[in-house]
């Protein structure tokens, strides 16, 4: 009944003159996402969500049975010496006990994994700051600042007048992606210069806090054929602009990668070049 | 009638101040009561228009209202105000009216202090709502105040600290004259395991209470001394830790998520047999549930912070404690179900409410234990996901159960009965818009939309404009519940000293129209025979 209810306000909302590129009603459940953990991780969501609806099933089923059947309006007679029963209650402590267990181990499994940060192949520090992400390849001589992009930034202010379904992945746009390899062991190193803000991308199934003082470690491996673009958000409060901190990355084959690499530590070493002889000119004077 | 006696001596000892000074200088329990639940529902409306406001600026993509500023005060303020302004006010009040009825006393234990732990609650949030009016705006780092960010707030700092630290005290003074009540006033002959549900709950919770409101105030200290005396508690720069903070916090935290729902199920326990017409099915399992339900919320903090870098012997225990809960709360699921189970049973508001208490609490029970797998967590957490969770437990949980209590109890407060159709009507708006409400939150969360948020990602436009819808809905239904009680006061039909038909224990003894004063005399043997069916 709550489903055609939904079904027809969503009718009625459907009437309010907003035109949005793509509908949104599909979206109802978690991302497989593209690396073998956000998969475990989608794999046990399920598990426990289908737990959860078969003892669901089964008590909202007593639930309703009751409901139905033991009416007084149905003459129904109260049978008042039922109060207690050491076996049944044994039972329904036993059972739940039994599925605890058998959804903690697959889950203490995954997470042994998602843990397991050795054998990275190339680590990244990202600062999250009020409002937005810095990237800085360690090993590299690479580092940039990523926001939102100009066209979101505009359109978001109190009463801007830019409709944001004309603009490109609305409040998921930035300036600077981070760009990593792909079939690649990637560990991220997460701090933060202010307050706490958080990291996540859906499709990596990872999320870490970025805590000022603390460095946090997070790692993806995506799928060699899974390229292409990611969107993600900061999750943690964070002040004023927390809504328009989005994160994405741009997964790219490892030769691509190795190529923007280059080309973008050398274009940052040049800049940094000229810069040099002025720096040291107050000094001298 | 065995209290025949005193309910004739009850007529010329009635006196009481007359005007405001019987509210002000209020000392009897009934009066006491009666303020908080008034005072509870003042602050369930205007948290409720709160959270309006967000849902108003969450019903499309772009800004269209609020500043994102002004919006995060109000999600910050929405949460202090319902939670420490609504439900746990209403339960006090509760409290109140129902503990000396129920354990045969002739008012709580500490009547001066009942007044003083009332009184300080208009103050703490003429404070904190003020702080809406001052320069930089209310609080905005969200009700759990994280340092650092909650450390950049300007001058509405201290106002919240100072109202939180005043919240803290009327509930611990609150918690003492519950337990002191219970265990110094019961009649003779009302041992503990004799003693209703809803007062055993109301027992633990004050325990719960005085464990862990100083542990907030300890909290909160801290904070306000790192603003403004130069200590690094939680500043990583002096040498401190802001990841303690969210310790502390959710040490805090997560029994005051049971201190909400406990004496809920206290209510839900005395509603059920009454409207099945059949005692309680395993009363003292039910009460060893609930104790063990207080015990594991002290072990359980740091589900509620997973994403911040845990050792993984850290996530697996909290997983593994979290995971435990469960079973005891589906101990109490399942006694509620067999309590049912062959009964007679009608379906009067207060039993409405409950039965939807006990599908909807269950749901979000459900995506509790989901969010207890660590891994899983890692994708839900800050999401809307969570938001969908803890409003189930909250308000078709905590909050219905109130609105149960109050339609249950209020022919014996007022000795007038309410207009049922109305409170059926109250009652299906409230049901439906509820889960049009939160439900599609579940999805939102999973599609990947952090809380918190005042504007989104275009992909998100449909679910949100259900839940704007829904809330609207629901926020308008509740205009029907103070006009159902203030028409049952003034013009309600009269009610029988029995107002439901299976109802047992002790205040459905006492006359009608209820005495101001009342069981003077213990009640008698035979009295509590009757009254102590469970």
């Amino acid at each position: 009944m709550i489903r055609k209810v939904m079904v027809s306000l969503a009718a009625a909302a459907a009437l309010v003159p907003t035109a949005h590129a793509e509908s949104g009603w599909h979206l109802v459940n978690m991302t497989q996402g593209v690396t073998d953990i956000s998969r475990r991780i989608y794999g046990l969501h399920m598990l426990i969500f289908w737990v959860c609806v078969a003892i669901g099933a089964v008590v909202f089923g007593v639930m309703i049975w009751s409901l139905v059947v033991f009416r007084k309006s149905k003459g129904a007679v109260p049978d008042t010496t039922m109060v207690h029963s050491t076996k049944v209650e044994i039972v329904w402590t036993a059972v739940p006990v039994a599925i605890l267990i058998a959804m903690a181990v697959p889950a203490a499994r995954t997470l042994v994994e998602l843990e397991d940060t050795r054998n990275t192949e190339i680590t990244i520090k990202v600062t999250g700051f009020q409002w937005g992400w810095q990237y800085d390849y360690l090993a590299d001589g690479v580092l940039f600042f990523s926001r939102l992009d100009r066209q979101s930034d505009a359109a978001r202010h109190l009463l801007s007048g830019i409709d944001p379904t004309t603009i490109d992945h609305y409040l998921l746009n930035v300036d600077n992606p981070l760009v990593v390899p792909a079939d690649t062991k990637v560990r991220l190193l997460v701090t933060a210069a202010d307050v706490i803000h958080s990291w996540w991308v859906p499709a990596f199934g990872m999320k870490k806090d970025a805590i000022p003082g603390y460095v946090n470690e997070l790692w993806f491996k995506v799928d060699a054929d899974k390229t292409g673009l990611y969107r993600g958000q900061c999750v943690e409060l964070c002040g004023r602009d927390h809504g328009f901190m989005p994160i994405v990355v741009d997964v790219r084959t490892k030769d691509d990668f190795k190529a923007w690499l280059k080309s973008t530590a050398d274009a940052q070493k040049q800049a940094a070049a000229p810069q040099q002889p002025a720096a040291a000119a107050p000094a001298a004077g | 009638m065995a209290h025949g006696s005193h309910a004739a001596s009850d007529a010329h000892d009635d006196h009481k101040p007359h005007g405001w000074r019987r509210w002000v200088f209020a000392t009897n329990h009934k009066d006491i009561g009666t303020m908080y639940l008034i005072f509870a529902g003042t602050m369930f409306f205007i948290g409720g228009l709160m959270a309006m406001v967000i849902r108003l600026e969450l019903f499309k993509p772009g800004l269209q209202f609020v500043d994102p500023m002004f919006f995060n005060s109000m999600t910050t303020m929405h949460a202090l105000f319902m939670i420490f302004g609504a439900v746990m006010p209403a339960w006090t009040g509760l409290a109140n009216w129902q503990i000396p009825l129920q354990v045969g006393a002739p008012d709580m234990a500490l009547p001066r202090l009942n007044n003083f732990s009332f009184w300080i609650l208009p103050f703490a949030f003429t404070i904190l709502g003020a702080t809406l009016f001052v320069p930089g705006g209310g609080p905005s780092g969200g009700w759990t105040l994280y340092p650092p960010l909650s450390l950049q707030a300007s001058e509405s700092f201290p106002m919240t600290i100072f109202a939180i630290h005043l919240m803290g005290a009327s509930s611990i003074l609150g918690a003492i004259n519950v337990i002191v009540t219970i265990m110094n006033m019961r009649a003779p002959g009302i041992t503990l395991l004799r003693m209703p549900l809803f007062v055993w709950t109301w027992l633990i919770t004050a325990y719960l209470l005085i464990a862990v409101m100083p542990v907030l105030a300890g909290a909160v200290t801290m904070l306000l001394t790192d603003h403004f005396f130069g200590t690094t508690f939680f500043t990583a720069a002096g040498g401190g830790d802001p990841v303690m903070f969210q310790h502390i916090f959710w040490f805090f935290g997560h029994p005051e998520v049971y201190i909400l729902i406990l004496p809920a199920f206290g209510v839900v326990s005395e509603i059920i047999p009454t409207f099945s017409r059949k005692p309680l099915f395993g009363y003292e399992a039910m009460v060893y549930a609930t104790a063990s339900i207080a015990f594991l919320s002290f072990i359980v903090w740091a589900h509620h912070m997973f994403t911040v870098g845990m050792p993984l012997a850290g996530q697996l225990f909290f997983m593994l404690s979290t995971m435990l809960i469960a079973i005891p709360t589906g101990v109490k699921v399942f006694n509620w179900t067999a309590t049912m189970w062959k009964g007679s049973l009608t379906f009067e508001p207060p039993m409405l409410f409950a039965i939807s208490f006990l599908f909807l609490f269950t749901i979000g029970g459900f995506s509790g234990l989901m969010l207890g797998v660590v891994p899983a967590d890692y994708q839900y957490h800050d999401t809307y996901f969570v938001v969908a969770h803890f409003h189930y437990v909250l308000v078709p949980g905590a909050v219905f159960s109130i609105m149960a209590a109050v339609y249950y109890w209020l022919p014996k407060w007022t000795s007038r009965m309410y207009d049922m159709t109305l409170a059926k009507w109250h009652f299906w708006l409230s049901a439906i818009f509820v889960n049009v409400l939160f439900f599609p939150q579940h999805f939102l969360g999973l599609a990947g939309m952090p809380r918190r948020i005042p504007d989104y990602a275009t992909q998100f436009t449909d679910w949100n404009m259900v839940s704007s819808i829904g809330a609207f809905g629901f926020g308008l239904s509740q205009l029907l519940f103070p006009y159902i009680i203030w028409k049952c006061v003034k013009s309600g039909a009269p009610a029988p000293s029995r107002a439901w038909e299976g109802a047992h224990g002790l205040e459905w003894e006492l006359p009608t129209p209820l005495p101001y004063h009342t069981w003077e005399t213990p009640p008698s043997a035979a009295v509590i025979a009757r009254g102590a069916e469970h």
